[in-house]
């Protein structure tokens, strides 16, 4: 990585949600500050901005990660996947949202994005995960409104609605 | 006018998807910090006190000031010039002001306010805020806060006592002394919070042509604070416009406390002219947004030997922090007619006290008061049964209010509106199993496994009474003030001139699906589908209809908002009806409305559009039947009549609905690690009508979870010298997935007769009812008469194991001095060998110049005696830079036997003060033992926040620092110094 001066703006580009993005930032800047307040993207959300809530979790590469701990700079020409990526089209959601909205899987919806990105790596990798692992991948999110039931019930929902999608 | 039903009508009572869910899912939600923010706003961060209780003796702003980027530095001289202290709820001598003025009363009170171009800079400039403050003592509980000696946090109310009431109902004393048996019971119940996952955000501006304020708030209502907030600013009501954002991410009573923020995010947008914004971080959050009160109790009840009970005596001292703010102290009073629970007991007396101490300020939560009643309440239940030989259930029985009472004033004043108790209790230990879990709790005691069941009959007031909080003035000073009553809820149905229908509540939700439930009510009355129903819900005082009332609280929203709707939609429908009738040619009273359209009864095909109907009044006035027919915008204002002011006996029905709830848990705790496992949770409700039976279930499952939390993990733990201990989510420690089960949740309606569609509220109960159901479950388990929350594994152990004993082989080391005991201190001890003789270590250590030389970034090192030396240093850790006023200095001269070295740093992060006793003793020539013996401290953010790792860690490094002073003093090993142990201690933050 190029050292970078404390005091500058750094160009950073990458590619959010399949199409480039860029903008500047101090090397200090956030990568969920970044997605927020430079691209716009306000659809990841900011809990906590210790690693604990889980509301900021976007995919990073593949993987989900917290955006909240993860700097702007870091991920230069990296992939990026936040929530607003994951319908297939504005006006269609996707398995896992339509089942969040069957099931009532969210209330304030604050805590969903972060929820929605994890599941849906989750359900990608690991399209077997049984219903302790759902849980335990969903420990590192809080929601404060549901009491997890709902969430739990829609992501099983979503898991046995892909498994069928695959099958056929 | 018939609502029929070849439509699948009605629409309420079904689980209909969420009209909101849609935008949410893919990240389009509009809260706070999403929308956008005029050209030029600043940014504020707060500079928040480090110390629980301090004298302010100077705030220097000047380099914060001048930091490029910063427009403004406010401090509570600025404030206090421009607004006046925030409404106090009783009548004492005492100010509640947005931000500390001489002195500072718990961690997180606000210090200064700065506005910056971003939020970045504004944080670098908090940094460059320089306040010395001079450390009081503190006072934590609420018990010590009544001591004659106790530190007094407001001198103008010569001790910590805001308010103290006696109340009598009946002849309790008479009760009393009939009584066969007197059970008591005493409960300190904790602070928790409820915790949304988005915090508290204001952006504020100033026109200074009006004197007006404009303000955007993730404020929850109630908007009687609007009052407050506009007292503060000193502006009319009418200059200050507050409005919510159309979504909120959570607020459960929380976001309320949003308000002070408002003050002086306000005041903020005055001085620097311009727009300025501020989103609450987590620490300040956790440290200095709002919580309930923490209570102590002692409840005594009078008991007949069959366990009816004849008559209750409460004690509650109630603990509301640092200040009064409004609207408490209404956590204390909000139950009050609601005394003596779901129970029919004649014989009441109360006295409340209201205390202050070095914490954070309390106010809404859900359940607000609630889990601080039902906790002894059926804490004492339990124990009567197990005093009197009898059957928990059996005392339950014996006292529930009977089937038959309804409606049933209460000996407080409440009049319990509807339900049938006994059948609901019945159903639920039916339907729960209860025969089951009693067999699975005799089995598992065979095999010496703790088990215990656990019950609680809760009821659930909702739809608060304005006037339930003039309880705690006297009736003199009630007749006084004038009266305060009812509960006045709106609601708005605008036609537009294509007849679309739009509806505007200012019920402010944050989640519970508001705008669907209202899309159903109304879509219901007029014949459309929900989906043609557009409902808003964010606020602006200066254009919506709305009162003191208004907001999300007391679970008001299904039994009052709800109502209001529907009574909006019903007058709408009969305006639209009489202008149908003239052009169908049939009677109003013929008119039906139904799939979209507006018939005539007998004739179905003599019909029109809803929509034509409804733009009649836009596009042709003149064609109205007359002018009182005019259909273009309803607004309904309702109060129910119930809602009555206190009398003069103080007698108060304090809510307008009362839902029941019957709970029971089954626990195990684990023998060896003292984990509570909930085997079974039950969970009865009588909620009146249910709108929306999805959503109920939601409301209930999120309300349990909340109150697993409150009963099994959650704190707002502080030391006792003031030290917030939880300021970071793994400390308040929030239930994942992995702690919350799924509880069987079960129903019995009886419709309340007193609002427009028989619902009550639901949200709040289980956090009034599960905490102690759960509490009464581990006591049942344990065999033991006291569980404190909450039940965390490490507090349960000492029931289990009985208590730690000491380790063998070592002494613990104690503090010395007696006061050092009401710190967060840490001890530690050790030596080291070193071959130098004692008299060349000694000249080391009497060369205090000599050990600042080697602390990097020091700067600015000043010698103020030979023994004395401060320093500014710099330091750098991972992205966070900080800069600390240091002191080191060195006394007790023993040459060349012994000192006493000692070291402090305070800077942003907190402060640290060490003091170490050093010994040098030559066991052989040029040959030294150093020894030492250290006590620390340490506060401000690192204890929030590192508070986890602090204790070993710092015991590790403060071992490392005598040991590198021992190598340095040798010659050997690298430099080190106090400074590098400070700079390390620090850098766990």
């Amino acid at each position: 990585m190029p050292r970078l001066s404390a005091d500058c703006r750094h160009m950073v580009s990458f590619t959010l949600n399949g199409a480039p993005v860029s903008g500047e930032a101090e090397p200090r800047m956030l990568l969920s500050d970044f997605l927020r307040y430079v691209v716009g993207a306000t659809g990841t959300h900011v809990g906590c901005e210790h690693g604990l809530c889980g509301a900021c979790t976007v995919e990073i590469d593949g993987q989900p990660g917290r955006a909240c701990l993860t700097l702007a700079v870091q991920v230069r020409g990296a992939q990026i996947r936040t929530v607003e990526g994951l319908a297939p089209a504005p006006d269609r959601l996707s398995v896992l949202q339509e089942c969040f909205r069957e099931h009532h899987g969210l209330q304030c919806g604050f805590c969903t994005p972060g929820i929605l990105v994890t599941l849906d790596a989750l359900l990608r990798d690991n399209p077997a995960a049984s219903e302790p692992e759902i849980r335990e991948a969903l420990a590192g999110h809080l929601c404060r409104c549901t009491g997890y039931v709902s969430i739990m019930r829609a992501a099983l929902a979503a898991q046995q609605r892909l498994g069928k999608k695959t099958d056929a | 006018m018939d609502v029929t039903a070849d439509e699948p009508r009605p629409w309420l009572g079904r689980s209909l998807p969420r009209v909101e869910d849609a935008a949410l899912l893919i990240g389009r939600g509009r809260y706070i910090d999403d929308l956008g923010v005029p050209p030029g706003t600043l940014h504020a961060a707060i500079l928040r006190s480090p110390h629980g209780h301090a004298e302010i003796v100077s705030i220097d702003p000047t380099r914060a000031r001048a930091l490029p980027g910063v427009t403004a530095v406010l401090v509570g001289s600025d404030v206090q010039a421009h607004s006046a202290s925030l409404l106090v709820g009783v009548k004492a001598p005492i100010e509640c002001w947005p931000i500390a003025t001489d002195r500072v009363r718990y961690v997180g009170e606000p210090v200064a306010v700065v506005a910056a171009r971003d939020r970045y800079v504004a944080e670098d400039a908090l940094d460059l805020i320089e306040v010395a403050y001079r450390p009081l003592p503190a006072v934590i509980d609420p018990r010590a806060a009544l001591a004659p000696d106790a530190p007094v946090l407001h001198p103008g109310l010569e001790g910590n006592l805001a308010s103290d009431r006696v109340f009598r109902y009946g002849d309790p004393e008479r009760a009393f002394a009939d009584a066969a048996h007197r059970v008591a019971i005493e409960v300190d119940y904790p602070r928790s919070a409820c915790t949304p996952i988005e915090t508290y955000g204001v952006v504020a501006e100033y026109d200074p042509g009006l004197d007006a304020y404009d303000v955007l708030a993730n404020f929850q209502g109630p908007f009687s604070i609007h009052a407050v907030i506009a007292r503060a600013l000193k502006v009319p009501g009418n200059r200050l416009r507050l409005r919510t954002p159309p979504d909120s991410g959570g607020s459960f009573g929380v976001k309320q406390g949003v308000f002070p923020y408002i003050v002086l995010i306000a005041l903020a947008a005055r001085a620097t002219g311009r727009p300025v914004k501020w989103i609450e971080d987590r620490l300040e959050h956790l440290a200095a947004s709002t919580c309930a009160t923490n209570r102590f109790t002692r409840l005594e009840a009078a008991v007949a030997a069959d366990g009816r009970i004849t008559a209750l005596t409460w004690d509650q001292i109630e603990d509301c922090g640092a200040h009064l703010r409004a609207p408490e102290p209404a956590t204390l009073y909000r139950m009050h007619g609601n005394m003596t629970g779901a129970y029919d007991i004649r014989n009441v007396s109360i006295r409340n006290r209201v205390v202050l101490t070095n914490k954070m300020p309390t106010g809404l939560n859900r359940g607000f008061g609630g889990p601080q009643v039902y906790f002894p309440l059926e804490r004492l239940m339990q124990r009567i049964a197990h005093e009197l030989g009898l059957d928990p259930l059996d005392v339950i029985r014996r006292n529930l209010v009977p089937r038959g009472a309804f409606p049933y004033r209460t000996a407080s004043g409440a009049l319990l509106d509807s339900g049938d108790y006994a059948a609901a209790m019945e159903s639920a230990l039916l339907q729960g199993g209860v025969a089951e879990l009693i067999a699975r709790r005799d089995a598992a005691r065979r095999d010496g496994r703790l088990y215990g069941i656990g019950y609680a009959a809760v009821v659930e007031p909702s739809v608060s009474n304005m006037g339930y909080i003039t309880t705690v003035l006297t009736a003199a000073e009630r007749r006084k003030a004038g009266p305060k009553n009812g509960a006045q809820s709106t609601a708005t149905i605008a036609l537009d001139p294509v007849g679309s229908v739009t509806v505007h509540v200012a019920s402010v939700p944050q989640g519970q699906g508001h705008r669907t439930v209202l899309a159903q009510v109304v879509a219901d009355v007029l014949g459309l589908k929900p989906a043609e129903v557009r409902v808003v819900t964010d606020v602006d005082t200066a254009k919506d209809g709305w009162s003191i009332a208004s907001g999300n609280y007391s679970s008001r929203f299904a039994p009052a908002v709800t109502g209001a709707a529907h009574l909006a939609a019903m007058r709408l429908r009969e305006r639209l009806a009489h202008i149908a009738a003239a052009q169908l040619n049939v009677p109003a009273v013929d008119v039906v409305f139904d799939g979209g359209r507006v018939q005539a009864r007998r004739n179905r095909d003599n019909a029109l559009s809803f929509a034509r109907v409804a733009a009649a009044s836009h596009w042709a006035p003149g064609t109205l039947p007359s002018e009182a027919d005019t259909a273009i915008r309803e607004t309904v204002f309702w109060t129910p009549p119930e809602l009555t002011a206190p009398n003069d006996a103080d007698e108060i029905n304090s809510s307008l609905c009362h839902g029941f709830i019957f709970d029971i848990c089954a626990v195990e705790i684990d023998r060896v690690t003292a984990e509570v496992r909930i085997d079974r949770y039950v969970s009865m409700h009588d909620c009146g009508r249910m709108l929306h039976p999805g959503m109920v279930a939601g409301q209930v499952n999120g309300g349990f979870a909340h109150a697993l939390g409150a009963a099994l993990l959650e704190e707002h733990a502080y030391g006792p010298d003031g030290s917030l201990l939880t300021g970071t989510l793994a400390d308040y420690l929030i239930p994942t997935a992995m702690e919350v089960p799924e509880p069987l949740i079960l129903h019995h309606e009886t419709p309340s007769p007193l609002t427009p569609l028989g619902a009550k509220g639901v949200g709040e109960g289980n956090c009034m009812s599960t905490p102690v159901c759960i509490a009464n479950a581990v006591a049942d388990a344990l065999g033991v008469a006291d569980v404190s929350l909450p039940l965390l594994p490490a507090r349960l152990a000492q029931q289990v194991h009985g208590p730690e004993k000491a380790p063998r082989g070592k002494t613990p080391v104690r503090p010395a001095a007696k006061e050092a005991a009401s710190e967060r201190q840490l001890f530690g001890e050790g030596e080291a060998s070193v071959d130098a003789p004692a008299t060349t270590i000694w000249a080391m250590l009497l060369d205090p110049n000599a050990l600042m030389a080697v602390v990097p970034g020091a700067h600015a090192i000043e010698k103020v005696s030979d023994t004395c030396f401060t320093a500014e240093i710099t330091l750098g850790i991972g992205p966070v830079k900080g800069r600390y006023r240091a002191t080191m200095e060195l006394s007790d001269l023993d040459p060349p036997r012994a000192l006493t070295l000692t070291g402090s740093a305070d800077g942003a992060l907190g402060f640290g003060r060490g003091t170490g006793q050093v010994t040098l003793r030559e066991e052989a020539p040029g040959r030294t033992v150093i020894g030492y013996r250290y006590q620390a401290a340490i506060g401000g953010k690192v204890a929030s926040i590192g508070g986890r790792l602090l204790d070993g860690a710092a015991r590790v490094i403060i071992g490392q620092f005598f040991a590198s002073l021992a190598r340095q003093a040798g010659g050997g090993g690298r430099p080190a110094g106090l400074w590098a142990w400070l700079r390390r201690l620090l850098g766990f933050a």
